[in-house]
């Protein structure tokens, strides 16, 4: 049973049908890859799956429950965390702070005994690699630290499935391997991960399985191997041949 | 019966006036993007230009009102679009409120420094003519405004769906960037619809001004009966901001029948505007989460405690020697200063660090003011206990319906909620009635603090305190979701946050914080009233605040003490006049940095600062690589 | 040979302080038709923005037909003669077809004109003109859109995935369209999903991968390069992330 499934999803915006039946699902310990043509509904995926955008039909399933019903900041709670493809950053705050102000978030709701957040947090910033610049404001630093800052605030909140969206833009080539590299460490501590991703090498390295989203309509799902293969996927990307 | 039928057409009088006065509003809004406050100021300024004109130098008055909406009014409009608005366009809500609100400001002080405090006549069109229908007698003005409207509206309707430039500017409301690629220039149509909607102000406050006897502050206020209107429309709709216009004129009206005995809740005809703008924002669909936003103005660092305490003491040192250099009347100025500076101290809580916007701020210091009043007698330190406890419901009441929506919105309801406490909560007898509180200053630790010099040294022992307090509370944890709900709300919910809550509770303190702020204010004129909180008062505290700098304790105090020696040195009408321009200007003109003066002259200052140990002024932290371009997307 | 109808030197661009154009270098040659191809997030849509004035480059050149126009406003550029599509929406859905035929007067043809080719060409448009051009299917909506290009008699063409979304049939007949544009002499650059159907019409085609123009030439020699730009190196990974279970 994975830990979070869509289950046919459909989102309707004024007549265009962004997304229709959809159904994709993250597993424990994986990494899965959503990719797709620009405008094939990724992001909406997202956003439906993290509670920011109400499907007109379908259901959103984490840890055997239906959660359709339940609210972002909840999904949040229950251990469901997420980036932007566009930045969300707390630009006032620093590195660590955004780091510890999710970690308090997490801490607040869950009703933890105290434990010293401070040293989780400089644990999550030395993991995902931010140390340099720990102290530096989120509005001052390059785009791709601002990524990782991103998911390294993710961690924080302690997720048991993580969304990312588009991760490695902004990176170069060796940030963008250590990137893949920490994905992995991540899937090896049991986090379940979904990933869309335009770096298509990158998601054919680390992927398990990958779906495959055109029109707002899942084409072809299954590892990268047979993904690559698949004609109707070459067609999504290519045209006719 | 026959009342009914009268006051039904003096209903459909004023509605039709409303609906040309909120036709403007929803015209320049849907094309520019820009909510102008400033639209019943133009109003205003053009009803006087056409008394000028007309009763001052006795032009006849087809010629007055050609002149004035056909020439004066466009050609206003199209200047504040191209002077003021252009560069707006993109930038946050909260900007481009100040910035009108500034322009507001700005205009009444224009007014009321070319047309001083003076009774003014201002007769109807055809004064005394009329006929009689059903046996009911009707003004020919009456006739002239309804027949207006209705041509506006046909004008309107022939402008927008028959010719080419009508159809460009429903185009660019469709997409903006489009209109472009078809060699439309979104700017020019702007303009157009700016001095279109600077026309129908102007229409709208000629009418209107022989029922408001030509008043600056009645007139500019139309704004908020247009927005009312505007409201049911959603901002957008043409046909349903001319129904609510209607629906609201005939409401007033028909308050004055006498078997609704509207008598029984005092100040509701005042308010009804505000209470029909306030139900139809509770009826707007709560807000989506916006993500993709761009913000990248980097910000003043955060003092440490030591800091803020080393500042807090040199403000307190500097304190006692103004107070034993300055006379006592002196201090009373510097001192209403500092008390405003208390009072900003909540903004920086609310907007500075929690993004939120309040234009009812004065409300809450009203209700501190009124607690220290009631409980406070002998200086009883019970009195400045309450002020904080009696406002800080009031604030969660007004934001708990509000704080779903964000932006524009907010600050329509919390201007509708301050315009309804001045019409329906101050007034009554228990409150301040209409008589005048005395306010006493406070015993503490039996120490009077009875003369000006102590309760000037105390006002910035407390400031330095209460800044001191904010600049941890912004270092701790509240201080910190809360700047990352203001950063990101999307990413704070997907964290786990419930933003409602969050929000309430900033709201909530920022009102506790002015009911406490209110307790001194009160204390320091010793006596309060009404009239001191009106929501109008608002807007010039959310000016300052904005120009000294909303988001740092420093910027409450510079733009405190600035407030403060503007309101004390304008006594007389020309004089305020001026200190309106001049706040109106300024914010206008700041409305391009929002960590105003204080941050600015931090930053002059830097050199400074190795050189003299104790001064460290809030600076901005040096970027990591390279230097960013400013963008700041549409946030609201 | 003429001065080329576009040409972008070292060209960057960012939203905000997320860069996406690193350095792009393009040319349009008169009279020719160039396919900009590459997955997403490439920087297409962004480098056509540029072209078309809605976007202002942080650095680099752009000059249209020789001249340098950096800081152009979009309907200034319109006014001059470049025609963009852009993506997804190309038309006013809130206004009717007529009304969205008279938006396309404002760069100097006149209605009869602009009706005459726009209807001609799409005569399904003739019987919808009444309706609101958001009503009409996916299909029609794109055709009304490229109704201006064929009425404006623009000197450069700017096509955004104009087929995204639609069926192939429509989009066949949508190319046919553009091949009758082109026959005119109108320069065309347009980006595509699907690269093939944009390589039949194209002269030249270019790749974008990650901000830049990695490869330019006559669509024959790109073709065989393209499955890898879009779907990853073949075979084995290049970089070495381990054997994965």
């Amino acid at each position: 049973m994975p830990l979070l499934q869509a289950e046919e999803i459909s989102v309707t915006f004024g007549g265009h049908r962004a997304l229709v039946d959809v159904s994709v699902d993250a597993e424990e310990g994986r990494i899965t890859g959503l990719i797709g043509p620009n405008g094939a509904g990724k992001t909406t995926c997202f956003n439906v799956l993290s509670g920011l955008q109400p499907p007109q039909g379908g259901r959103v399933i984490f840890d055997s429950q239906d959660i359709s019903a339940v609210p972002a900041y909840k999904r949040g709670r229950l251990g469901m965390a997420r980036t932007f493809q566009r930045i969300e950053v707390f630009g006032s705050l620093t590195v660590f702070e955004n780091v510890l102000v999710a970690a308090e978030i997490r801490h607040r709701w869950s009703r933890g005994e105290e434990i010293d957040l401070d040293a989780e947090c400089n644990d999550i910033i030395d993991l995902v690699g931010l140390r340099k610049v720990a102290d530096q404001r989120v509005d001052s630093i390059p785009t791709g630290l601002s990524r990782l800052t991103e998911l390294a605030r993710a961690l924080a909140t302690k997720p048991r499935v993580i969304l990312l969206d588009e991760p490695s833009s902004g990176l170069d080539d060796d940030e963008s391997e250590a990137f893949g590299d920490l994905l992995l460490t991540l899937a090896k501590r049991g986090v379940a991960i979904l990933l869309v991703e335009h770096d298509i090498d990158l998601v054919m390295q680390v992927c398990d399985r990958i779906h495959v989203l055109d029109f707002g309509t899942i084409i072809a799902v299954g590892t990268p191997v047979e993904i690559r293969k698949d004609k109707r996927v070459q067609k999504a990307y290519l045209g006719e041949d | 019966m026959k009342d009914l039928l009268a006051f039904t057409v003096i209903g459909i009088v004023t509605g039709s006036v409303y609906a040309i006065a909120a036709s403007g509003l929803v015209l320049t809004y849907t094309t520019s993007g820009i909510f102008n406050f400033a639209h019943g100021g133009i109003g205003m300024l053009m009803a006087f230009t056409y008394w000028e004109f007309r009763f001052h130098h006795h032009w006849p008055a087809p010629l007055a009102l050609f002149v004035v909406v056909f020439v004066i009014a466009p050609a206003l409009g199209a200047l504040i679009e191209r002077v003021l608005m252009r560069n707006l366009h993109g930038r946050s809500t909260g900007t481009s409120l100040v910035v009108t609100i500034g322009l507001m400001v700005m205009l009444m002080g224009i007014a009321q420094g070319i047309w001083p405090p003076a009774a003014r006549p201002f007769p109807e069109f055809y004064s005394g003519h009329g006929v009689t229908i059903f046996g009911i007698f009707v003004t020919t003005h009456q006739i002239i405004t309804i027949i207006v409207a209705g041509l506006a509206a046909l004008i309107f309707w022939y402008l927008l769906n028959r010719t080419r430039t009508g159809v460009a500017m429903r185009a660019v409301v469709d997409d903006r960037n489009l209109a472009a690629l078809n060699g439309v220039s979104p700017a020019r149509v702007s303009m157009l619809s700016w001095a279109l909607g600077s026309s129908l102000a102007a229409l709208a406050g000629i009418l209107i001004a022989p029922a408001l006897n030509l008043e600056i502050l009645n007139l500019t206020l139309l704004v908020v009966v247009a927005y009312a209107a505007a409201v049911v429309g959603k901002l957008k709709s043409l046909p349903l901001t001319f129904a609510g216009a209607m629906i609201l004129g005939l409401l007033t009206s028909y308050l004055s029948l006498s078997w609704v005995h509207a008598e029984k809740i005092p100040g509701l005809p005042g308010a009804l505007p505000t209470i029909m703008l306030f139900a139809c924002l509770l009826l707007l669909p709560e807000e989506r989460l916006r993500v993709g936003r761009i913000t990248s103005e980097r910000g003043p660092r955060v003092p440490s405690l030591g800091e803020s305490l080393q500042g807090g003491i040199l403000l307190v040192v500097g304190a006692i020697v103004v107070s034993l250099v300055l006379s006592d009347a002196n201090l009373v100025r510097v001192g209403q200063g500092m008390a405003l500076a208390l009072v900003m101290l909540s903004l920086v809580v609310l907007m500075g660090y929690g993004g939120q916007i309040s234009l009812a701020q004065m409300t809450f210091v009203g209700m501190g003011a009124f607690a220290m009043a009631r409980f406070g007698l002998g200086g009883s330190p019970l009195g400045l206990l309450m002020a904080p406890l009696l406002a800080a419901p009031i604030g969660a009441l007004v934001a708990l319906p509000a704080l779903r929506l964000q932006g524009l919105y907010l600050a329509l309801a919390t201007m509708a909620f301050g315009v309804a406490a001045e019409n329906m909560l101050f007034p009554r007898a228990w409150l301040f009635g209409s008589s005048t509180r005395v306010v006493p200053r406070l015993h503490l630790f039996g120490v009077h603090f009875d003369g000006e010099k102590s309760f000037f040294v105390l006002l910035a022992i407390v400031f330095s305190l209460f800044g001191i307090g904010v600049l941890a509370l912004r270092r701790g944890r509240f201080g910190r979701l809360v700047s990352a709900m203001r950063d990101s709300p999307a990413a704070c919910t997907t964290l786990g946050v419930n933003l409602l809550t969050t929000r309430l509770a900033v709201f909530t303190l920022s009102a506790a914080m002015a009911g406490f702020a209110g307790a001194f204010y009160g204390g320091l004129r010793g006596s309060a009233q009404t009239n001191d909180f009106l929501m109008f008062q608002s807007l010039p505290l959310l000016l300052m605040a904005v120009i000294g700098g909303i988001t740092t304790v420093s910027g409450a105090l510079v733009g405190g003490l600035l407030l403060g020696l503007l309101q004390t040195q304008s006594s007389t009408g020309v004089l305020a006049g001026l200190v309106f321009l001049f706040t109106g200007a300024a914010a206008v003109s700041l409305g391009r940095n929002p960590h105003g003066v204080a941050f600015y002259i931090s930053q002059k200052l830097e050199p400074l600062k190795d050189k003299v140990p104790w001064f460290r002024p809030e600076e901005p932290d040096e970027p990591l690589t390279e230097e960013l371009p400013r963008i700041a997307a549409a946030a609201g | 040979m003429d001065a080329p109808v576009l040409e972008m030197k070292d060209l960057h661009a960012a939203y905000g302080r997320i860069p996406v154009l690193f350095g792009v270098d393009l040319v349009v040659p008169a009279r020719s038709v160039v396919a900009l191809l590459g997955p997403n997030g490439a920087g297409k849509t962004t480098t056509l923005r540029v072209a078309c004035g809605q976007h202002v480059p942080t650095s680099g050149c752009l000059h249209v037909a020789g001249k340098h126009v950096n800081g152009a406003g979009a309907d200034d550029l319109a006014r001059a003669g470049v025609c963009t599509i852009p993506e997804g929406r190309g038309i006013f859905a809130n206004l009717t077809v007529d009304e969205n035929l008279t938006m396309m007067t404002y760069t100097g043809a006149s209605i009869a004109d602009v009706r005459e080719r726009a209807f001609g060409r799409f005569p399904r448009l003739f019987e919808r003109r009444e309706q609101l051009a958001g009503t009409m299917s996916g299909g029609e909506q794109q055709m009304l859109a490229l109704a201006r290009a064929l009425a404006t008699e623009p000197a450069l063409l700017l096509l955004d995935e104009i087929s995204m979304g639609l069926a192939p049939l429509i989009v066949a007949e949508l190319y046919e369209a553009v091949r009758n544009i082109a026959a005119d002499g109108v320069a065309i650059l347009l980006t595509e999903q699907y690269a093939r159907t944009a390589l039949e019409v194209a002269d030249y085609a270019a790749v974008m991968t990650q901000g830049r123009v990695r490869q330019m030439g006559e669509p024959a020699d790109i073709a065989s390069e393209l499955s890898g730009a879009y779907l990853g190196s073949h075979g084995e990974a290049k970089r070495s992330r381990g054997a994965k279970q």
